[in-house]
């Protein structure tokens, strides 16, 4: 069958997929020349030694928010905050924090570990992480109909929670930042 | 071209260069990046494999669709685009055991592996328990300054510091 005689369902879903693989491929070269897909950077983050993620994090954050806001005043993209509770991200959040430090690897960057060579990643790490979503997906009936309803805010973001105007919020944010960039340099961390 | 070559560029060129592929990303695809869903679908078709069709029917897989999908396409991209990357700069080294695990736990496997793969159980519960991860929660949420991947990112960080501080000692 000739890609012109797809349905465009099909052929859109299509696209999407190879969408998907080239902002990975981009993705993942810039996580591992960053070094961020190496078990030492990330445990020496978490280990308040070597300050590469935060400094990753960061300026990605203050980027991608300058243009998505822009963007978004433009009439250009659409957000898509995700909805939350204290009892989903504050204890989800922490339970992921311990595994973060054990593993020494995030579900991104231990893809691009296994590209690295770390083996550790491949054969230990990524079985983990789907058992443990297995084991997730198995008890999420019982975990939606109680702490995961705890303290609900749904999809709020920061200038609606503070009632600011977001232009404002995002100059906020973009301050405090580079106040914590600039702190990091002059302590020459 | 030989920029392309080196092991190691700034943190703010790497920085930039994820926020101006999120730009992308929200323009082109009209999704924010993320990574650990891709996880919890490839979990979910294993299971299927073995256990059958009924797997489709668990209520959290009603809601996390068992198919391949952006997502799981861009966790495979990141697997390739690392590898180009070792290879070019000649930074690519099978390794089991990282140097600094070595230096407080010793160069056995058994208990790298073994460490891993628990950290990965705690690590693929709490991303489905707070429905993200560093990648979703920790740079694309806290870009579109959504309360859920503040406070998330900022549990990480606190889980991963303590936890980290516990398991070295010092």
């Amino acid at each position: 069958m000739s890609a012109q005689s797809l349905p465009a369902k099909e052929k859109s879903r299509i696209s999407q997929l190879i969408q998907g693989l080239l902002i990975g491929l981009v993705f993942g070269f810039l996580l591992q020349k960053g070094g961020v897909t190496k078990y030492d950077v990330i445990a020496g983050q978490l280990l308040l030694r070597d300050f590469t993620v935060i400094k990753v994090m960061l300026s990605a954050v203050l980027v991608g928010m300058a243009g998505i806001y822009t963007m978004k005043g433009l009439g250009w993209v659409e957000l898509y905050p995700k909805s939350g509770s204290l009892g989903m991200n504050v204890i989800g959040g922490l339970i992921f924090g311990v595994g973060f430090a054990i593993l020494g690897y995030c579900p991104g960057t231990i893809a691009g570990a296994v590209g690295n060579g770390s083996m550790d990643a491949l054969v230990g790490g990524v079985a983990g992480i789907m058992a443990g979503s297995g084991l997730f997906a198995a008890l999420y009936p019982w975990l939606n109909e109680g702490v995961l309803k705890w303290g609900f805010y749904g999809k709020v973001t920061l200038p609606q929670l503070f009632k600011v105007g977001e232009r404002k919020m995002v100059l906020i944010a973009a301050a405090a930042i580079l106040v914590v960039l600039a702190v990091l340099e002059v302590a020459r961390l | 071209m030989d920029y392309l070559k080196e092991i190691r560029w700034s943190p703010y060129v790497v920085g930039a260069g994820i926020g101006v592929l999120s730009w992308l990303s929200f323009l082109i695809s009209r999704k924010p990046i993320a990574c650990s869903t891709a996880f919890a679908k490839a979990s979910g078709m294993i299971e299927k494999m073995i256990r059958g069709d009924m797997v489709d029917s668990k209520p959290y897989y009603q809601k996390v669709k068992l198919v391949i999908d952006w997502q799981w396409m861009l966790v495979t991209g990141i697997v390739f685009g690392s590898l180009f990357s070792a290879l070019l700069s000649g930074d690519f080294h099978l390794q089991l055991v990282p140097a600094l695990w070595a230096s407080r736990f010793g160069t056995g496997a058994v208990k790298r592996i073994l460490a891993a793969l628990l950290g990965g159980i705690c690590l693929g519960f709490g991303a489905r328990w707070a429905d993200g991860c560093t990648s979703g929660h920790g740079i694309s949420g806290t870009m579109q300054l959504a309360l859920s991947s503040w406070i998330s990112a900022t549990c990480f960080f606190v889980g991963g510091i303590v936890t980290a501080r516990l398991l070295f000692r010092f």
